[in-house]
């Protein structure tokens, strides 16, 4: 198939980027080809006109690292529901499609080159209390606590989360709720988790607040767009656990 | 090269505890005034830096990715062993050991295989502790499978994505010491040189990947978490960014590179589409539990669809061959197997590189409904990739490089042959020997990072008490020129071909001569197809940009020169070790049945190569390995 | 009360404000509609209801500026979340599209800003007395009391007040059907058992309101419901 791609070109953080019209790379496209694969070959034939490639981030290609990140046609990661965008084929196009290509937007996720994001600030969430303080050695045995299935089940749920960004790019408020709120129910579900839970769930939040992501209005993009399904109900949790500690914690 | 492994003595099960005892300690007010510079973020890399840091060493990690979440241990599937014995099914330490040395086809050390099976129990009592969600009975009691053939159910996994938990959990550690203080992370960082000083590993250099600043880094320690070379054969399972760059610079500086021709072909993989296809994708093993592997009997048939095909003109040649273990014979006879029919010609799909496997009979058997509760997520990812629908058609298989025994060389105490210099996780040699058991790799990262590197490392820096030297230090300074120079080499060649194209042009000539079968002449072939097309890289590779800012052609190029090198040390050393064993399957020895034939009385050891500068010939040492407890046997699956 | 201020000016925090005061503001509207579908039961009864309602006196006016409170903090978090919103995003997609929002949800801010406007008409009209229908203010039936029942009827019976009104229903009832879910997400009000009912109960309440607040003009218009003077 032949496409016609308009892909986001920024040279580096400082520079204000615009699209790039491409048609003459993008013919005779396989459909078998992964997203990822068609801008490897726009790359290839880039490269040997005297061009350079559109840089984006990829790694595993198997849709679970979360590296990739790209706003394809307005929806993070594609048109493909629970896929990423290493893992969306081009079967989901025909032959004369016109494909935008967008980098995750987001003040908190400043544009490095072209697709290609910074997305530390999830990690700086995570830092603020996204683990259980035991140091290694002191564990007891993993038997020692009896966990319910369904609440390993739960925890599990929220801790399939890739930290990919899709939910903050979707969210029409670049709010991080989804990411913080699947983290800290992971946590917090677990009986491990629950020593920590109410100072987690103020530090989290406050670090997501202090990097500058927006608020949630509930518009549950966040839970369209996340190529592990996390569901928003994990919202409600961490909205509840943060009052609860608010109010409670001294 | 001194390749002492520093066994300690005593009974087998008492080695470790032996060794610990004799180590010497650091004060724990001394241990903050030593700097350790850790090499990757994955589960060996984590958790150590997680570990050191929490004892109060100043640790300085660094990952190419963006996040150290995303180190390719994430992309792991199956699950984790351990010899917890929960399953009250006749599982033991002694037994996870003994089956990992036979499944390693006696080229592994018995102390360290050992030691792996005591501490893999800790591992998952850390692992719970920190969070992971492990699969869990409805009593609450931790759910145990088992896999890979093996006898017991001493697997512990968590749904389809155990390496994404421990990674996660290991990051939770990680992410509480950076907050401390007590690690600093460096991403987007790529480590070009290591820097040693008097004999010592003293430091690297690194590529700072946004800015494209060249940076010294000194400490008392280097520990190279850096992960496996899957990635020379282009197409693998690996993650793209998966390199070889800081093993091989480590090997440039000293360190012997044991058994670099141990590769692990992975038999269910989807397969090649087409000349754009930038990696392969595993599915879990378990399908051939119930699915059927076959190809057409007549080559005329390969072109049809399989159900156009009758039931005799289908041959199910596993279940013909062994019958006894039929679809569920180990990885690399599977894998060996659909390469000898692809070979016949009787291979299937676009390409001719697959073959069936089918879920019919099994639907059939079983209802769609039990088949989808089993597999209802391979099936999904399956119809993702490739537009067919497993339930009505046959899925296509074929093998694909997955895992690489090979690595550093290290003692027991995962020390490499340049003193301060340690290895862990899939970046070493040690435990595997030449072929790898199912859900063994993630046991082996997080026990070289969580339980062996902290008592190991105190011991170095506790009784050789090395001196950390300034990175403005001449031979820091020269590192890093030689760095600024190779990247304007690079930059400045200016010839036609992409990067890219120069990497798949590898990967083929590694896959067809130094894949899942091998043989002498092709070997020999390969070592002259090899450095022409280095010397063609070199002359003819087109690097666009500049190395001032991020410039991800100039990534690739820097690893590609290096796979590029490092694909002839992994030809040498395939050709050297004449025999076949484990993963690595000479052709010349095999059974009358097609079997790897083992030559222990000559190769029972471990190959180690040395690095003799530029232009000349590496040289081979070997380090013995005896087996004490493990009998000698083969494997026999008819 | 570091605490307190913290807590209410942190992103969970400014959504608790929200759904509280939205709560408070939800449980007016479903009492004064109560109150004034006493229309239908005739002049005497919602006339007297109404000097009920202003014999409470002190409690009046309590409610009234808990209501007042309400409807400002409602305002000045809305105001400054979609400031904080929208400075989280500075650089925009060109191509946006969207799976789960619903019209309800992407409009909130002008729901509201519609239901503000339509808010001071409605004081002026018929609590203050001011704007285009004074006269109907002023009149008392026959036991002297305020004749809210005439007020209403001759108001609603101005075509365009009617549509107005009826207008302004219909933006309240988008809003309250994303706003009266949301506030249960808010809050953290969830259990899987019960998600279900908590996702109809917008559009629930918000077409009784719908409902219920426009059966009022309409029978008016239609000539169900006839002023006595």
């Amino acid at each position: 198939m032949n496409l016609t791609l308009y892909v986001w070109r920024q040279k580096d953080a400082k520079d204000s980027g615009g699209f790039e019209k491409y048609t003459d790379e993008c013919k005779d496209i396989s459909e078998h080809m992964s997203f990822l694969e068609l801008l490897d070959v726009v790359n290839e034939r880039l490269i040997e006109k005297g061009k350079m490639p559109i840089a984006f981030d990829s790694d595993c290609r198997e849709g679970i690292c979360g590296t990739c990140s790209m706003v394809i046609n307005g929806r993070p990661h594609g048109p493909w529901k629970k896929t990423t965008a290493c893992q969306l084929h081009m079967r989901a196009f025909k032959d004369g499609d016109v494909i935008y290509i967008e980098p995750w937007r987001a003040k908190s996720f400043p544009v490095l080159q072209d697709l290609m994001v910074d997305r530390k600030a999830l990690d700086d969430i995570v830092q603020a209390g996204g683990y259980i303080s035991t140091n290694c050695g002191s564990a007891p045995d993993a038997n020692s606590v009896q966990i319910g299935k369904e609440i390993a089940d739960a925890a599990m749920d929220a801790a399939a989360c890739i930290g990919c960004g899709a939910c903050v790019a979707a969210c029409p408020n670049a709010s991080a709720m989804l990411f913080t709120a699947a983290k800290i129910s992971h946590m917090n579900t677990l009986p491990q988790g629950k020593p920590e839970a109410g100072k987690r769930t103020l530090d989290m939040v406050n670090a997501m607040d202090q990097a500058g992501f927006g608020n949630c209005s509930n518009h549950l993009e966040c839970e369209a767009a996340c190529p592990k399904d996390i569901k928003a109900t994990v919202i409600a949790e961490m909205n509840r656990a943060y009052a609860k500690a608010s109010l409670t914690k001294r | 090269m001194n390749l002492d492994a520093k066994i300690p003595e005593g009974p087998i099960a008492e080695k470790w505890e032996n060794a610990k005892f004799s180590y010497k300690l650091v004060n724990p007010a001394n241990k903050r005034k030593f700097d350790i510079i850790i090499v990757g973020s994955g589960l060996a890399g984590g958790s150590a830096a997680a570990t050191l840091a929490e004892l109060g060493y100043n640790v300085a990690c660094f990952c190419y990715q963006d996040s150290p979440r995303r180190a390719h241990s994430i992309a792991a599937q199956g699950g984790i062993n351990a010899a917890k014995n929960y399953q009250g099914d006749g599982d033991s330490v002694y037994r996870l050991f003994y089956d990992t040395v036979k499944g390693g086809d006696y080229r592994s050390r018995e102390a360290n295989v050992y030691r792996l099976a005591q501490v893999s129990r800790n591992i998952i009592d850390q692992a719970t502790a920190m969070g992971v969600p492990f699969a869990r009975e409805y009593g609450g009691t931790l759910a145990n499978r088992s896999f890979g053939g093996a006898q017991v159910s001493r697997t512990f996994y968590a749904r389809g994505q155990t390496g994404q938990q421990l990674l996660l959990g290991v990051y939770a550690g990680l992410s509480r010491q950076i907050k401390a203080g007590k690690v600093t992370m460096f991403t987007r960082h790529e480590m070009l040189e290591m820097v040693t000083h008097e004999g010592r590993a003293a430091g690297i250099v690194t590529r700072d990947m946004v800015s494209g600043k060249i940076e010294s880094h000194a400490g008392h320690s280097v520990i190279m978490a850096s992960g496996g070379y899957g990635n020379t054969f282009y197409l693998s399972t690996n993650a793209m960014g998966c390199n070889v760059t800081a093993s091989y610079r480590a090997y440039k500086k000293g360190a012997g590179f044991a058994n670099p021709c141990y590769t692990q072909i992975h038999p269910t993989c989807i397969p090649v589409s087409g000349e754009y296809q930038s990696k392969l994708t595993l599915m879990s093993e378990s399908l051939r539990n119930d699915g059927r592997i076959w190809v057409p009997k007549n080559k005329e048939d390969c072109k049809k669809k399989p159900e156009q095909i009758p039931e005799e003109d289908r041959d199910y040649y596993l279940e013909r061959k062994y019958p006894a273990f039929g679809n569920l014979v180990p990885r690399d006879v599977a894998s060996r197997n659909a390469k000898l029919m692809c070979d016949e010609g009787r291979g299937v799909g676009a390409t001719g590189f697959g073959v069936y496997l089918d879920f019919s009979d099994a639907i059939q058997r079983l209802g769609k409904k039990l088949v989808e509760e089993r597999y209802g997520n391979l099936f999904e990812m399956y119809e993702r990739i490739t537009g067919d629908d497993p339930y009505s058609t046959p899925m296509k298989i074929y093998p694909a490089v997955h895992y690489t025994m090979g690595g550093l060389w290290v003692d027991y105490n995962l020390q490499s042959t340049v003193p301060g210099l340690f290895v862990l996780g899939e970046a070493n040699f040690s435990d595997h020997g030449a072929n790898r058991l199912g859900a063994s790799a993630l046991m082996q990262g997080l026990a070289d990072g969580y339980f062996v590197i902290p008592y190991t490392l105190g011991n170095y820096l506790g009784s050789e008490k090395p001196e950390k030297i300034s990175t403005d230090h001449a031979v820091f300074k020269e590192a890093e020129k030689s760095c600024k120079d190779r990247i304007e080499k690079l930059l400045a060649i200016d010839g036609k071909r992409t990067v890219d194209s120069f990497h798949k042009e590898l990967g083929l000539i590694m896959w067809e001569h130094c894949g899942m079968a091998r043989n002498e002449s092709g070997l020999k072939k390969a070592l002259e197809l090899i450095p022409a097309l280095r010397e063609e890289f070199w002359s003819d590779v087109r690097v666009p940009g500049s190395g001032a800012n991020l410039n991800q052609s100039l990534e690739k190029a820097g690893r590609v020169a290096d796979f590029l090198e490092f694909g002839e040390i992994m030809c040498r050393d395939a050709l050297t070790r004449d025999e076949s064993c484990g993963g690595h399957f000479r052709e010349e020895h095999q059974t009358e049945e097609g079997e790897a034939k083992r030559v222990d009385e000559k190769f029972s050891h471990a190959a180690v190569w040395e690095y003799k500068g530029e232009g000349n010939e590496p040289t081979r040492h070997e380090e013995p390995m005896t087996f004490e407890h493990v009998k000698f046997s083969s494997r026999s699956y008819k | 009360m570091s605490w307190f201020g913290k807590y209410i000016r942190s992103s969970v925090g400014a959504k608790h404000l929200m759904a509280i005061s939205g709560l408070m503001l939800v449980g007016f509207v479903l009492a004064h509609m109560l109150g004034n579908l006493q229309i239908f039961k005739g002049q005497a009864a919602i006339n007297a209801y109404a000097v009920q309602l202003k014999s409470l006196g002190g409690l009046l006016w309590i409610m009234r500026g808990g209501l007042v409170l309400a409807v400002l903090v409602h305002i000045f978090s809305a105001i400054r979340l979609s400031m904080l919103n929208s400075a989280a995003r500075p650089v925009k997609y060109k191509k946006v599209k969207t799976d789960k929002s619903s019209f309800a949800s992407r409009t909130m801010l002008w729901g509201g800003i519609i239901i503000v406007l339509f808010l001071v008409f409605h004081l002026a009209q018929l609590t203050l007395g001011g704007g285009p229908l004074q006269e109907n203010f002023n009149l008392v039936d026959e036991f002297g009391r305020h004749d809210v029942y005439n007020m209403t009827v001759l108001g609603f019976k101005n075509v365009a007040v009617s549509a107005s009104y009826i207008v302004a229903m219909l933006a309240l009832c988008i809003h309250l059907s994303h706003g009266v879910t949301s506030l249960f997400q808010s809050l953290g009000l969830n259990h899987p058992k019960y998600n279900g009912m908590i996702a109809m109960a917008g559009p629930a309440i918000a077409t009784l309101v719908l409902i219920g607040n426009c059966s009022m003009p309409i029978a008016v218009l239609a000539g169900w419901v006839k002023a006595t003077v």
